[in-house]
């Protein structure tokens, strides 16, 4: 099988669990001995630096003449040493994924460095302003300097972009050979259903989050128009939990038979390095509870302000950790700091990498309270780190880990309860932790990959 | 001569209500629960099962006999929320072809934290039955759950039980048969083992559409019974009471299997029925059964797992324990009801991980969502005795 996938962020530049699944799943499929061809949006910086290779004709199976088709459209062409069967495309563009349409009017009055690329449709210079999460200050623990603002900002009309990249992708599908093309989340929907136009392919889209669970009732009509045209023209639709399965069928009115929920899955690489040295803001014998992910209305992070001060009221030696950044990193600040526990919460800005799992494996608690939470891999991050969760039953992921506490978003006084009952009790700790890391071991990106050849099974079949 | 004897475990605990750190209050239980389980089991299960057994003792004349253990903690209940139920079990009493068995008060897993709380359990619930059945007196005992080895037979022989009631383990009893009486290797007691696969026909296979043998009819039973006629002489049919309309609903035609169970098992002039006190008294014990290790009738491990399994449950049972003599200092007889409580295993088996993932019969069972939610809780309503006991 061959695929054309639209997807997100590749090592080191990964911002959150779309680019964790779209990678996942396409380092599995080529492990399947599937071939995918990988398009994603770039930004083109000077010097990145990245285990991803710049590829040339020579050590391609592209023939020179579409390489050069290539570097005449404008794209890069890449490839990971680690995946033979994986074709990577950069397309130039300041897409990325948590960008929101209202932050570019938000932010043009104070522009960020800008990149030159060529539209490769026009031929002509265009300038894109440098935006990705991943740009964010990385710092560990340092809660006098929060994460600056790195949502993402375009030098133009956010959807103008969007099907300015559909159509770069549309020509660069010209001349591919492919089965079935496999598009993630709602901007590359336009892609998606653009290159299924012209190849006549089936296309798959891939549900990480929706407008709902992103905005909640403040819903961007555009965005969820967009939505809403890919779920409809494709010919199925990959929902990560069955929570999105049912807001698809209720908010966009797809058919409930050409959708197949495929969960997602954590990368367990058998590592369990010793517990890395407390940094030295944080006093041994406190305790840590952890929030790592976006902070944004999604990810509820004043829920998590809310009962770490009912913790506090409780137990005095506790530490919480709010490790991301995002559009609320702000108010959170001045939430902790109204409640009297500023000098209780420490934030310490984006993380990644080895940052990510050493403070997992710092923290007595992760903690995930987010209001609408498609899946959530962080959890499952946080379990294969050895450390116990509690997460709220408004996710995805809550379907399938069974060991785990589970609190709704908004009980507060619960969320408490079971944060102070982790701090006291060493035996539910050691429970949690010891049934959890077991639990997550047999959630493989092979299982979602097998899942989603399934799925492209299905569509061929269907088309016979 | 094969002998049916049934014995029916009958028990409900008090379940907490739910309860925070953040709660104050000596209040720990959720009456609205207990009493809407007490009086739904009773219209299931109690009341129709003990007028089945009523009418089957008054239609063979005194032929037909069973017996029951009673848990002092469902007894406070029937009193509290359904008396009737108590008015049946006091009218089978009345037959003569009832026995009933002696256990602990709280239905606790007191024998294996301390011998002191156990025999005051154990003395509590006998005073309660002699209280309720005009002075019984019980002779045979059955610890919690079936839990069992050589030291809780010596226990109850100390006690001056006659008889005591174990799981047939097939590890334990190797190529015997468990339709023979035994005796623990250390004392003269009488042991009474579980026939766990006739018993499990009808507690957990009877209304499996799937099972090979479905469906059960009460002359297909009568004739397994007899196959064991010239190799062994009691089939022992031990089970909780809630089979009979909870756990296999009355649709199943368990009660029906019930009533038609003892004509057929008598159609053979050979067969009877007998408690298990009349069991012990009419044979003498074949051979030793001899159980170094604790086992139990639960899941298909039959060992402690289901109650001591991971390490909540362990801290919940020592934290618990932990509190007797500090409780039993303040003469505070309010307090000391409530920590008796939470003896109860129920508790403990509602922290199981085992098999949790599954979501099989612990969850049927289980009021929490999870076991981590239960030991939360648990440990939040210990944590308000424990201050109690401080002042």
């Amino acid at each position: 099988m061959r695929i054309f996938m639209l997807g997100w962020e590749f090592p080191p530049f990964i911002s959150g669990g779309l680019g964790t699944a779209c990678y996942g799943l396409t380092k599995a499929l080529n492990q399947l001995g599937h071939e995918v061809i990988f398009v994603l949006p770039q930004v083109v910086h000077g010097t990145e630096s990245t285990h991803v290779l710049l590829k040339t004709p020579t050590q391609s199976q592209m023939s020179i003449a579409s390489f050069a088709a290539c570097e005449q459209l404008g794209y890069r062409a890449f490839q990971d040493p680690d995946m033979k069967n994986v074709e990577l495309r950069s397309i130039p563009s300041g897409l990325s994924p948590y960008a929101r349409p209202d932050m570019y009017e938000a932010t043009t009055t104070t522009p960020g460095e800008l990149h030159t690329v060529i539209d490769p449709v026009t031929g002509q210079l265009v300038q894109i302003p440098q935006a990705n999460a991943a740009d964010a200050p990385t710092s560990v623990i340092n809660a006098s300097k929060p994460a600056a603002q790195s949502s993402g900002h375009y030098g133009g009309d956010m959807f103008a972009e969007v099907h300015r990249y559909a159509r770069i992708a549309m020509q660069m599908a010209i001349g591919e050979q492919f089965d079935v093309i496999h598009a993630h989340d709602w901007m590359t929907y336009p892609a998606g259903l653009a290159v299924a136009a012209i190849s006549g392919k089936p296309l798959v889209v891939h549900v990480h989050s929706t407008e709902f669970d992103r905005s909640g009732e403040h819903v961007n009509q555009r965005i969820y128009d967009l939505e809403r045209q890919g779920m409809q023209g494709a010919t199925r639709i990959i929902p990560v939990s069955y929570l999105t399965r049912n807001l698809i069928l209720r908010h966009y009115g797809a058919s409930p038979e050409k959708i197949d929920v495929v969960y997602n899955a954590v990368e367990f690489n058998g590592e369990n390095g010793p517990m890395p040295p407390p940094p030295s803001a944080i006093k041994r014998d406190e305790k840590i509870v952890l929030f790592l992910g976006r902070i944004t209305m999604q990810k509820g992070p004043e829920y998590f302000l809310a009962a770490a001060k009912k913790v506090l009221d409780y137990v005095p030696n506790v530490r919480f950790i709010m490790a991301g950044s995002g559009d609320l990193i702000r108010s959170s600040i001045e939430m902790a700091a109204a409640m009297g526990i500023g000098h209780k919460v420490l934030f310490t800005g984006f993380l990644r990498g080895d940052d990510v799992a050493r403070v997992f494996k710092m923290a007595d608690l992760y903690v995930m309270p987010s209001v609408s939470e498609p899946f959530g891999i962080a959890p499952l991050e946080a379990l294969a780190n050895d450390t116990p969760v509690l997460i709220s039953k408004q996710s995805g992921v809550s379907e399938i880990i069974t060991h785990a506490l589970k609190v709704d978003f908004w009980d507060i006084d619960e969320m408490a309860n079971k944060i102070i009952a982790v701090l006291r009790h060493p035996p539910l700790q050691a429970t949690l932790r010891e049934h959890g890391n077991f639990e997550v071991r047999q959630l493989t990106w092979r299982d979602s990959a097998q899942g989603c050849v399934d799925v492209y099974e299905k569509m061929i079949a269907s088309r016979r | 001569m094969a002998s049916v004897c049934f014995y029916f475990q009958v028990h409900q605990p008090f379940r907490l209500r739910r309860y925070s750190v953040f709660d104050t209050s000596h209040h720990y239980f959720d009456d609205q629960k207990n009493g809407d389980i007490c009086r739904k089991v009773a219209n299931k299960c109690y009341l129709p099962a003990n007028q089945c057994i009523y009418d089957l003792i008054k239609l063979h004349e005194g032929r037909f006999k069973v017996s029951y253990a009673l848990t002092g903690v469902v007894l406070d209940q029937f009193a509290a929320y359904c008396p009737e139920v108590m008015d049946s079990f006091k009218r089978l009493a009345g037959t003569g072809c009832v026995e009933f068995i002696a256990e602990t008060y709280y239905h606790s897993l007191s024998f294996l934290y301390s011998t002191t709380e156990f025999v005051e359990q154990v003395g509590m619930q006998q005073a309660k039955i002699a209280e309720l059945f005009g002075g019984y007196k019980s002779t045979t005992f059955r610890n919690t759950e079936l839990i069992y080895n050589n030291e809780v037979a010596k226990a109850a022989h100390d006690m001056g039980f006659k008889a005591i009631i174990a799981e047939g383990a097939d590890h334990l009893l190797g190529y015997r048969s468990p339709n023979f009486v035994y005796r623990p290797p250390n004392s003269p007691i009488k042991v009474l083992l579980k026939n766990f696969r006739l018993s499990d026909d009808i507690a957990f296979r009877f209304g499996n559409r799937g099972w090979a043998e479905w469906p059960l009819t009460a002359e297909k039973f009568a004739g397994w019974v007899n196959q064991v006629n010239g190799n062994g002489y009691t089939v022992n049919l031990f089970m909780d009471y809630e089979t009979f309309g909870e756990h296999q609903w009355s649709y199943t035609g368990i009660f029906d299997f019930l009533y038609h169970l003892p004509g057929e098992v008598m159609r053979h002039p050979d067969n009877d029925f007998k408690t298990p006190g009349e069991v012990a008294a009419a044979h003498e014990a074949v051979g030793a059964y001899d159980a170094h290790h604790l086992i139990s009738w639960a899941d298909t491990e039959r060992d402690l797992s289901a109650w001591l399994g991971n390490a909540m449950q362990s801290n919940a049972l020592q934290e618990a324990y932990n509190l007797e003599k500090d409780i039993k200092k303040m003469g505070d007889a309010e307090l000391l009801s409530d920590w008796r409580k939470l003896l109860t295993s129920d508790h403990y088996y509602y922290m199981c991980t085992k098999y949790f993932a599954d979501g099989d019969v612990h969850k049927y069972f289980n009021p929490y969502e999870s076991p981590y939610d239960s030991y939360i809780n648990f440990m939040n309503v210990l944590d308000n005795i424990s201050s109690r006991a401080k002042k």
